[in-house]
């Protein structure tokens, strides 16, 4: 009993502590999908993600966050966080039509405005609104992969 | 000479013990105090407004259920306000995704991915009929048992209100 206890211990113990620095830490992402273009490639990038910013409160407006999808639960999306509770946003209703319908939302208290940088195709707080700040679960702060984006992230491109 | 590795063993041990408590209150169950009466007569059926912190119900919240977020009505779950995401709320589950939810003035439709949610003593309950649907992934774990006061102990029922629910 005392061997077998004094060998599974440090692996219960290693695993234990992957799960928490994982989960409270940080850890690496993979995403997909055409909605960060050009920041983040359509086949997908390896990014960077810490959690200690979002638990501390210390996110600003620029960030490019992971959050849990409030349309989907168990489906985790990337996009840039544009707006805190309080703020002001302004956004163009449908940029393929007309750039000119413009709409001003105020952001409720504990909640968040994030949006796709590639705004002909992303499904953001444009489509499911203000997201409470609840569902966010890392900022990305640096890309692994590919090669040529080593580095930290671009801001929002004009 | 002795000293420092005895200190080294007992930090070992605090870490490990403290390393893997966080690990299953996270992953598999966590027990937790209800503070309020908005779950009243379920949990804290004295509303007294003296309820100290010592005579709070303890009950246990499990996490297997955020493998799937598969919740059924009446399940009594616990989740971050989407108000303030320091604050938790303990509700019951009454609407699901789909769902149409009959309120007092109207009826509302749950969207894909949201909750609604309701205390059972809905004279004070701060709950969606204020701040609308719940998104699942602010779901943090739900209520199976209580295991304090000593005379309450025993599992927490699906309690399914009639009538104000219409499932798609």
């Amino acid at each position: 009993m005392g061997e077998w206890s004094r060998s599974v211990i440090p692996i219960v113990r290693g695993l234990c502590f992957l799960y928490v620095t994982n989960k409270y830490l940080g850890t690496t992402v993979i995403t997909y999908g055409p909605s960060m273009l050009p920041t983040l490639c359509i086949t997908g990038n390896v990014l960077l993600v810490e959690r200690i910013s979002t638990r501390t409160g210390k996110l600003r407006p620029g960030d490019v966050v992971i959050l849990r999808s409030p349309e989907a639960p168990r489906k985790v999306v990337c996009k840039r966080l544009m707006g805190m509770e309080g703020d002001q946003v302004t956004y163009v209703v449908d940029p393929k039509n007309s750039d000119r319908c413009k709409t001003v939302v105020v952001i409720p208290k504990g909640h968040v405005w994030v949006e796709g940088d590639n705004i002909y195709n992303t499904n953001d707080s444009r489509n499911f609104g203000a997201v409470p700040y609840g569902l966010l679960e890392g900022r990305a702060f640096w890309t692994l992969l590919p090669r040529k984006d080593f580095g930290t992230l671009p801001p929002k491109p004009r | 000479m002795g000293t420092p590795s005895v200190l080294w063993n007992v930090a070992k041990k605090c870490f490990t013990v403290g390393v893997i408590t966080l690990t299953v209150s996270d992953l598999f169950a966590s027990i937790v105090p209800v503070r309020g009466a908005s779950m009243s007569p379920t949990f804290n059926p004295k509303t007294n407004s003296l309820l100290d912190s010592l005579s709070d119900d303890r009950v246990l919240v499990e996490k297997l259920c955020l493998r799937n977020y598969k919740f059924s009505h009446g399940d009594v779950i616990v989740f971050s306000s989407p108000n303030n995401h320091k604050e938790k709320h303990v509700k019951r589950i009454v609407g699901l995704p789909g769902d149409w939810v009959g309120t007092i003035y109207d009826v509302v439709h749950v969207p894909e991915g949201h909750c609604w949610v309701e205390g059972d003593n809905s004279a004070s309950s701060l709950d969606s009929r204020s701040f609308g649907p719940v998104p699942l992934g602010l779901v943090k774990g739900r209520i199976t048992h209580i295991l304090w006061p000593p005379q309450r102990v025993g599992s927490v029922d699906r309690k399914i209100p009639q009538n104000r629910v219409s499932s798609s």
